[in-house]
This record gives C-alpha cells, sequence and structure tokens, in this order.
C-alpha cells in the first residue's frame, strides 16, 4: 500500500516537474531548428541556431532592445535601492509619531493597482514632454521614474532594519561619523544580504515590465525586451526559429540570477510576507 | 533640545524623498483620475458630465464581458492553484522524499519567466496545430483538435492553464517556507493517535498554513484583478471579447480605440474598488490573526 503511494508520488511530482519544465526544454531546442521544423513538433535540436540568431539581430533592433531594457532595470534598480532603503531606515530608526502616520499612509499606495494610475500618468508625463526635455512620453526617464519608489520596497527594507543591530549606529556617532554617514558606511554594508534580495526582485520586475513600457513609449529604438518579444508574437507570417531565440534572449538574465543566487532570489520574495 | 530637533529634521532627510516621489506617482494620479472619471470627451477635450461615466458602466456590453472574464479568471484559476501549490508543498515536505531540490526547482522555474516571453510560448504551443494537440491526438485524448486559442471557452480555459502553470510554483515556495517552521513532533503525534495522511493534511497542515494562504489568495486575487499580459499576448482578448480583462479594457478605451481617458478613468476605479475590497479584507484577517 505503501509502496503504490510513494510511485504515485513519484509519477505525480514528476509529471508536473516535466509540465513545469518543458516549455523551457522547448524554446531552447526550438532556438536551434528551422522555423518549418517547429511547425512540425521537432523535439531534437538542429543546427539553425547560429542563423537564427543572425536573422533576429539584422531584422529587429534587438541590440537596441536589450541595451534599453538593461539601462532600465540597473538604472531603476540602483536608485530604488538607494532611495527605499533609506526611507525604510528613516522610518525605523528615527521613529516619531508623525512620521509614522505618514508611514501608514504610504503604505496605502500598495493597493493601488497599475492599470489605474496608467492614464493619469500617462497625461502627467504629456504635459511635461513640452515643459522639460528628455522628462516626457517615449522618454527612457518616463519608463524609470514612475517605478523607482515602492512602498513595497520602503516596507521590505523597515522590516529588515529591524534586525540592524544599533550598536552599530552609537560605535559610528562615537568615530564622528554623521548620521548620513553611518547610513552609507555602517548600514549599507551591514545589510548587503537586503540589498541582495531586493536588488533581485526590483531588477526582475523592471526587466519583465510589460504594461507602462508598451504605453509611455513609441519610437521603435526605444522599445524594451518584453514589447520586442511582444510584437514578434503577434506577427503575421512568424518565423518561429527567430522568435525562440528572441525569447531564450529575454528569459536568460532573470533566469541566470535566479540560479546563481537562488537563497537571496527566495528573500525577496519573501520580503513581502514578514510582519 | 539640539539634539531632538537634529534627530527629527535628519528623520525627514531620509524618508523626504520617498514621500514626495510616491505622491507624486501614486496619490496625486489617483487624485487625477478621479476627476477624470467625472469628465467624457476626445483626448484632451474633457468635458464635466457628472455620473455619466458610471451610469454608462452598467450599460456597457464590453465592460461587463470584461468584469465577467475577470471575475471568472479569479474564481476558477486562484483556488486551482493554491490547492495544487499546497499538494505539491506538502508532497515535497515528506522527509523520506527523493530529489526533493529538484523537484522542488523545476516546479518553481516557471516563475522566473517574463510575462510576455511565457505568454508567447503558450500562444504557440496551444494554437490549433501546436504541440498541446499534436501530444493529445497522438495519446487519443482527444480525436479532434481543440482550438484552445480561437474556441470562446477554450480561449479562457488556456489563460486559466498558463496563469497557473506561471503562479503555481511560485506560491508553492510560500507554503513550503512555512511547512518547515512546523514542528514535526506534531504529526508523530498524530500518527501515533492513527490520524490518516489525509487526515493530517486538514486538522494539522491546513489550519498551521492559514495565514499564508491567506496572504497568497489575497495577492493572487489582486493579481488576477489586473491580468493584462497573458491575454494581451495570448488571445489579444479574443476571439471577440471573449477573453478580455478590466486591464485591457482600459487600455483599449485609452491607446487603442479613439482615447476616451474620463471614461478609462472610470473604469479604473472598478478596479481600485475591487482591490480595496480584497485588500480590507486581508488587513482584518491579519489583525485578527494579531490579537
Amino acid at each position: 500500500m505503501t509502496k503504490v503511494k510513494n510511485i504515485f508520488i513519484y509519477v505525480f511530482l514528476s509529471v508536473a516537474a516535466f509540465i513545469s519544465v518543458f516549455p523551457f526544454i522547448w524554446m531552447i531546442i526550438s532556438m536551434t531548428n528551422k522555423s518549418v521544423d517547429i511547425t512540425k513538433g521537432t523535439l531534437l535540436p538542429g543546427t539553425n541556431l547560429i542563423a537564427n540568431l543572425k536573422n533576429l539581430f539584422s531584422t529587429y533592433d534587438v541590440g537596441s532592445a536589450l541595451w534599453n531594457s538593461f539601462l532600465i532595470a540597473v538604472v531603476t534598480t540602483v536608485l530604488a535601492l538607494v532611495i527605499s532603503s533609506a526611507a525604510g531606515y528613516g522610518f525605523e530608526m528615527y521613529k516619531n509619531r508623525s512620521r509614522e502616520t505618514v508611514f501608514n499612509i504610504l503604505l496605502l499606495s500598495m493597493m493601488i493597482p497599475f492599470a489605474a494610475l496608467m492614464v493619469p500618468l500617462y497625461r502627467m508625463f504629456g504635459k511635461w514632454t513640452n515643459v522639460v526635455p528628455g522628462i516626457g512620453i517615449d522618454t527612457i526617464v518616463a519608463v524609470i521614474l514612475p517605478g523607482i519608489t515602492t512602498a513595497f520596497l520602503i516596507f521590505f527594507f523597515r522590516q529588515n532594519t529591524k534586525m540592524f543591530p544599533r550598536d552599530l549606529v552609537e560605535a559610528g556617532r562615537i568615530d564622528g561619523l554623521s548620521e548620513l554617514g553611518i547610513f552609507f558606511r555602517i548600514y549599507m554594508p551591514t545589510m548587503k544580504n537586503s540589498y541582495a534580495a531586493a536588488a533581485i526582485i526590483t531588477f526582475m520586475n523592471s526587466w519583465n515590465n510589460y504594461m507602462w513600457p508598451l504605453v509611455i513609449l513609441q519610437s521603435p529604438e526605444k522599445k524594451t525586451i518584453p514589447l520586442l518579444v511582444s510584437n514578434l508574437g503577434a506577427a503575421y507570417a512568424p518565423d518561429y526559429g527567430v522568435i525562440y531565440t528572441a525569447i531564450v534572449i529575454a528569459t536568460l538574465p532573470t533566469a541566470i540570477i535566479f540560479f546563481l543566487m537562488q537563497k537571496h532570489f527566495v528573500a525577496g520574495m519573501m520580503g513581502s510576507v514578514k510582519g | 533640545m539640539g539634539l531632538k530637533f537634529k534627530k527629527r529634521t535628519i528623520g525627514w532627510m531620509f524618508v523626504i524623498f520617498s514621500v514626495f516621489m510616491i505622491c507624486l506617482f501614486y496619490f496625486y494620479p489617483m487624485i487625477q483620475a478621479f476627476i477624470l472619471s467625472f469628465q467624457t470627451g476626445m483626448g484632451s477635450n474633457l468635458d464635466f458630465v457628472g455620473f455619466e461615466n458610471y451610469t454608462r458602466l452598467f450599460s456597457d456590453p464590453t465592460f461587463l464581458t470584461a468584469l465577467k472574464n475577470t471575475l471568472i479568471y479569479l474564481i476558477f484559476q486562484v483556488p486551482i492553484m493554491i490547492i495544487l501549490a499546497l499538494v505539491f508543498s506538502v508532497l515535497l515536505n515528506r522527509p523520506n522524499l527523493r530529489f526533493k531540490g529538484f523537484f522542488r526547482t523545476a516546479i518553481f522555474l516557471p516563475a522566473v519567466t517574463s510575462l510576455v516571453a511565457y505568454s508567447v510560448i503558450f500562444k504557440y504551443l496551444f494554437a490549433t496545430d501546436g504541440l498541446v494537440n499534436n501530444f493529445l491526438e497522438t495519446v487519443h485524448i482527444i480525436s479532434e483538435p481543440i482550438n484552445w486559442i480561437t474556441d470562446p471557452f477554450w480561449a479562457k480555459v488556456t489563460i486559466i492553464l498558463a496563469i497557473t502553470w506561471r503562479w503555481t510554483g511560485y506560491n508553492m515556495i510560500f507554503y513550503l517556507s512555512s511547512l518547515q517552521n512546523i514542528d514535526r513532533s506534531i504529526y508523530e503525534a498524530a500518527k501515533i493517535d492513527g490520524a490518516s495522511s489525509v487526515q493530517q493534511f486538514f486538522r494539522i497542515t491546513i489550519p498551521m498554513l492559514k495565514p499564508i494562504i491567506l496572504f497568497t489568495s489575497i495577492t493572487s486575487t489582486i493579481g488576477t484583478l489586473q491580468l493584462f499580459d497573458e491575454p494581451m499576448n495570448i488571445t489579444q482578448g479574443g476571439p471577440g471579447n471573449a477573453t478580455l480583462t478590466i486591464s485591457q479594457y482600459i487600455y483599449n478605451l485609452s491607446f487603442k480605440y479613439s482615447p476616451d481617458f474620463g471614461y478609462a478613468a472610470t473604469v479604473s476605479y472598478v478596479i481600485v474598488i475591487l482591490v480595496v475590497i480584497f485588500s480590507l479584507i486581508q488587513f482584518k484577517v491579519a489583525g485578527d490573526r494579531n490579537d
């Protein structure tokens, strides 16, 4: 009886694991095949990888899309980490009643769905287009700005600051460091695990962000990777080899981060549960 | 006095930029959207119309379809996914299970994909002449190909399958980490008392995981209410409007049809209200837990 049950469990988990992993195997195999063979459902790797890569890079501006996505994700991550960790630190280390109220109000912003912000943000950036050059519709700055401060990250850093040893602050003060000095020279290096977890989550969200760039970016040379993949997917006469190559390229960065930093990856996910 | 003053100003110094940014990019737009929701017109030629947009909601068949679709996704997808994630986590938490790490990583893997990338893969896999139909025909589960993308019913099924594929492993990780905090001796004691594994699951596991099940249900609910990337890239909302979601309708109203920002803002307040209702339930229950 137990044996039958065990076999059933292994079969069940194997099927689940197979279904979970299959699309990954499929996209990697398809990346190496010709479009015709992919339509036939070939499950064997082919020899068309180089041709697919060449086709993809010569037909579409993948270089700019990669660069744009990378630039947006890195700038967003760096700014978001500095700004939100400073706020999380400030709210936790310098507690007072009025700041507590402000913190609770900020948390309310977590309830606002992005779909509701899309229209007013678009109009806001529309107004700025003619006033401040470089910060309007169809600019990289407009993609970045709304994403660099989130109540989630402030909350995440505040929760993590609770574990930051206060003695270090006193030690810093005795050594004559300014309050800002303590934050940059003591807090930041001590909390590097929290920063790693937050960086992974922020980078991933930014790299995969679709809706806002779709709304705010217009010129082809400013498009990001998800926009490119989405365009390719909607093509009337799709070259599947090329499309799967693009999909693999789009997935690679986050997959690599996951395999290299699994522990921080999960810590970042869990950040929203604590407290 | 001097030190106290300094402490107060320095506290503000650390948080002020964040406060400014969140007001500028969250609260101010929400106020703008609220004002907009009482206006109508094309592009930026807007006139105040009072509650007209709100009454229009009830007689707008596209909106009602989008609302219905979104709620269908919610009612079917969230429970299916949560039950699956629970089952996986309980199985993976068995002390003598082998290849645990492999199974866990494999089932979690979908959570690292970009929503757009996996949507496009699903669109191709579920095409009428795609791999899924080929497979089902080969093993004789079906005799004729299913129109996964172009049939109104199956298109919804495809979307639900896709979201379930993407998020089940993600939710499983939350349950697994909570399960690891449950003392094994509770299960040992239950076993001695003669409780079957099914009884253990319903009498020990489920009650112990209640807070985290609640948390994941609420985040999944809020996520599903905002569903956009998948229907946009798998079905384009079609066939007809069979898979259209509220978020997609807001997008269409603002950027696809001739822009009606006022009415789009009204529709977006429907999502806000739904999200607020579900979030309040979360805070309520989380509050009860702390008491």
